[in-house]
């Protein structure tokens, strides 16, 4: 009985902190902004992508304020981390939510943007993703892509691959426990059928065994492959691309979005990933001038050259800009008839953007965006543009 | 004297399960009334469920480490699978125009026995084992259940279920063929109705299973073996028994929690974070912190663990720090014996105990 009355106390206590939570729901809103919140991991596994969109969106918000604002409002932006965990995700919305939000910019990584998805369709919130590429997140029509879906990019890869006669043998090594990983695997091999391209080797590793790639790579050099697509994010990429050297194998490796980011990974000889090809839409050395703009901005504010999430989210910041203005839409509507309004408009958008290429962007009103694959290769310890 | 000893006892114990009983009641209605005056943030109400889940399954975890002495690691490896066979059950029953409610409550029955009943499978085996082999043993089980489902593939058409460990394709699905477990993506549109009140009324008929058990005959049973299996043995308690059974409602409880968390997010994948030994660990240091044996401690623990990293967003990743911080600080004030002896003697108890002196 001794402990209950601790017990007890503590009761007490974690009530009066429910208590105290409840009552900072009170925000302090101010009526003449828009509220626009991001989330994304910036810390754990994936951190260099949420912060990337967390630096690139603050970028774009600032820019936007400072030239007066959308029709004359200003933008209030904050951004929560998730740890790219599907439940922290739907408790960083919560929090983004009491804080007032009206749009939301993202999630970054797909398995958190589906949870947080069926929420927002729940609360009828317009949601814009930078980089969350899996097709289950369109489901409520709510949500719109600035990045490629998944099943695209497996298949523009293969594509690419066999249009520029890159190699004619092509070895996979994916992860099978990752959404994003798997689901461009698939529809590269799908399409690799289609195309010629001979697929000699698949090897699958997962979440648990990513730190030795030995037995995939060598399945790989023995069936002779000349390519290794390598669609999955750059911590891996970054492995295998030193395991693959002290192996002495030396194929081509190509890979997705995901590998955007390998040059900043610590403590890896960046001269390994010469030659390595990605496909995305963005390449930090184009020449037109928004893109060198945005980059030395970047490299300016936080030291960094930034990688395709920063454009996709500065793209992003820009389509709800866009999205709103095209709606007439004011700060004073609720959450759900701005999102009524805007969905709408989003179909109609056209935004050159840093990842729009020469067509520049535009939605489906489905959620998915039409925009051109680029392809980048690693040189000189830049990314260049082929 | 057997019969003193049993009835102080029994009465001791019930009073202090219908204390917990009467804590969970009043938090659920001044959680009630909060929401209703709309005094509660989105955030607090969004992690409503989740302190529910985190809750039972402490519970669950306690019964086995507290009351059993035995070590699990594998706890969510149980919840994994009871979330994933309810989700299954629910995604394979959404379009037959079922009952939802009717549906839902299936769904708890189904992921809570097949997590029992795979509690009873490992078992078997594993409670032949004691101390750390036993936990070895549950932390590889619970990393294969998480390995399993990410390679596990199941669809539906027309013709029925087809299941594959390879890929999607190899399912041989009919066009308008529907995937239930898609491999690593899990299982993606499970229907949400996981609510705070399914929540709070599945933590008291875990609670109302657990204290009954612990303090039936065949929970003292199940103590005396933690407390000496050869005397236990030696006095005729069939051990392997009882030990079987407590592990199998441990487990089954745990997968309660899995049901829970499966009707709670749209999405469900079998990732290290959630279904990894991280969070089994994560429920061990509820159990611990909370106090082995302390149901009412686990879930007071729980609840504690998980809000704080929440409540703490405002300073941004400095949290990471804090938690740790505050984790530490919190097992040294509940279990250090200076604290204890501290407490002992700054306690409000100790004042009540003064007055009431004579009574007692």
């Amino acid at each position: 009985m001794k402990r209950a009355v601790s017990v007890l106390l503590v009761a007490a206590l974690a009530v009066s902190s429910l208590a105290a939570c409840g009552s900072k729901s009170a925000s302090k809103k101010e009526d003449d902004k828009f509220y626009i919140g991001g989330i994304g991991p910036t810390t754990g596994g994936a951190a260099i992508y949420g912060t990337a969109v967390k630096n690139a969106a603050k970028i774009a918000v600032d820019e936007i304020n400072e030239d007066g604002g959308i029709d004359g409002h200003k933008i209030e932006y904050k951004f929560e981390d998730d740890q790219s965990d599907a439940e922290k995700s739907v408790n960083a919305y919560n929090t983004l939510k009491d804080w007032g939000m009206q749009v939301l910019l993202g999630t970054v990584t797909s398995t958190p943007c589906v949870a947080v998805a069926d929420k927002t369709a729940q609360d009828n919130m317009f949601q814009v993703t930078p980089s969350a590429s899996t097709t289950d997140v369109l489901a409520n029509g709510n949500v719109f892509q600035i990045c490629f879906t998944d099943p695209n990019q497996g298949t523009a890869s293969a594509q690419y691959i066999a249009e520029n006669k890159l190699a004619s043998k092509v070895a996979v090594i994916y992860n099978s426990s990752d959404v994003y990983s798997s689901g461009i695997s698939d529809k590269f091999i799908e399409e690799a059928k289609n195309e010629k391209l001979d697929v000699v080797a698949t090897e699958a590793f997962t979440e648990d065994s990513k730190t030795d790639f030995s037995t995939q790579l060598k399945k790989a050099q023995d069936s002779g492959a000349e390519l290794v697509f390598l669609p999955i994010y750059y911590t891996e990429a970054s492995i295998i691309l030193k395991q693959a050297d002290t192996m002495g194998f030396a194929p081509k490796f190509f890979g997705c979005d995901g590998l955007d980011g390998i040059l900043s990974v610590e403590n890896f000889d960046t001269s390994l990933a010469e030659g390595v090809m990605l496909l995305t839409p963005f390449a930090a050395d184009a020449d037109d001038e928004a893109t060198q703009n945005f980059v030395k901005k970047y490299k300016d504010e936080f030291g960094e050259v930034p990688n395709q999430f920063a454009a996709d989210a500065y793209d992003g910041i820009y389509a709800i800009k866009a999205a709103l203005e095209k709606a007439e839409a004011t700060p004073d509507m609720s959450v759900s008839d701005l999102c009524d309004t805007l969905k709408e408009a989003m179909s109609g958008v056209t935004i050159q953007g840093l990842t729009g290429g020469d067509e520049g962007l535009n939605w489906e009103p489905t959620g998915e965006v039409n925009k051109q694959p680029k392809a980048v290769i690693i040189k000189d310890g830049t990314y260049t543009a082929m | 004297m057997k019969k003193m000893f049993d009835k102080n006892n029994t009465k001791k114990a019930t009073r202090d399960s219908f204390v917990t009983y009467g804590i969970v009641i009043l938090v659920f209605i001044i959680v009630q009334v909060m929401v209703g005056t709309g005094s509660m943030s989105s955030l607090m109400q969004g992690l409503l469920v989740p302190l529910c889940i985190y809750s039972i399954a402490a519970i669950g975890l306690n019964l086995c480490v507290g009351y059993l002495g035995e070590l699990s690691l594998g706890h969510a490896g149980f919840m994994c699978v009871g979330a994933f066979s309810s989700a299954f059950f629910t995604k394979y029953m959404v379009d037959t125009g079922m009952n939802e409610n009717l549906r839902f409550v299936l769904a708890i029955i189904i992921g809570t026995l097949t997590a029992a009943l795979f509690g009873f499978l490992i078992g078997i085996p594993v409670l032949r084992l004691q101390g750390d082999y036993l936990a070895i043993v549950t932390l590889a089980f619970g990393e294969i259940i998480k390995n399993v489902m990410n390679v596990l593939y199941v669809g539906k058409d027309s013709k029925g279920l087809h299941f594959s460990v390879s890929d999607a394709s190899a399912l041989k699905m009919e066009e308008e063929g529907k995937m239930i477990i898609n491999g690593p993506k899990g299982i993606t549109g499970t229907p949400h109705q996981a609510s705070f009140v399914i929540g709070i009324i599945l933590i008291l008929i875990s609670l109302i299973i657990v204290y009954n058990l612990v303090n039936s005959r065949t929970g003292r049973a199940v103590m005396a073996i933690r407390d000496n299996r050869i005397a236990a043995e030696s006095v005729g308690i069939p051990v392997t028994k009882f030990k079987l059974m407590a592990f199998t409602i441990s487990a089954a409880v745990a997968g309660t929690a899995g049901v829970l968390y499966a009707h709670n997010l749209s999405t469900l994948t079998a990732l290290p974070a959630n279904f990894g030994y991280n969070m089994s660990i994560m429920l061990l240091v509820f159990v611990v912190l909370g106090g082995m044996g302390s149901f009412r401690g686990s879930m007071i623990a729980a609840v504690l663990l998980t809000m704080l990293p929440e409540v703490l967003r405002g300073l941004s990743d400095y949290r990471m720090l804090i938690y740790a911080i505050v984790l530490i600080a919190m097992m040294l004030f509940n279990w250090a014996p200076k604290s204890i002896e501290w407490r002992q003697r700054h306690s409000l108890k100790g004042l009540f105990s003064k007055k009431t002196k004579g009574v007692q």
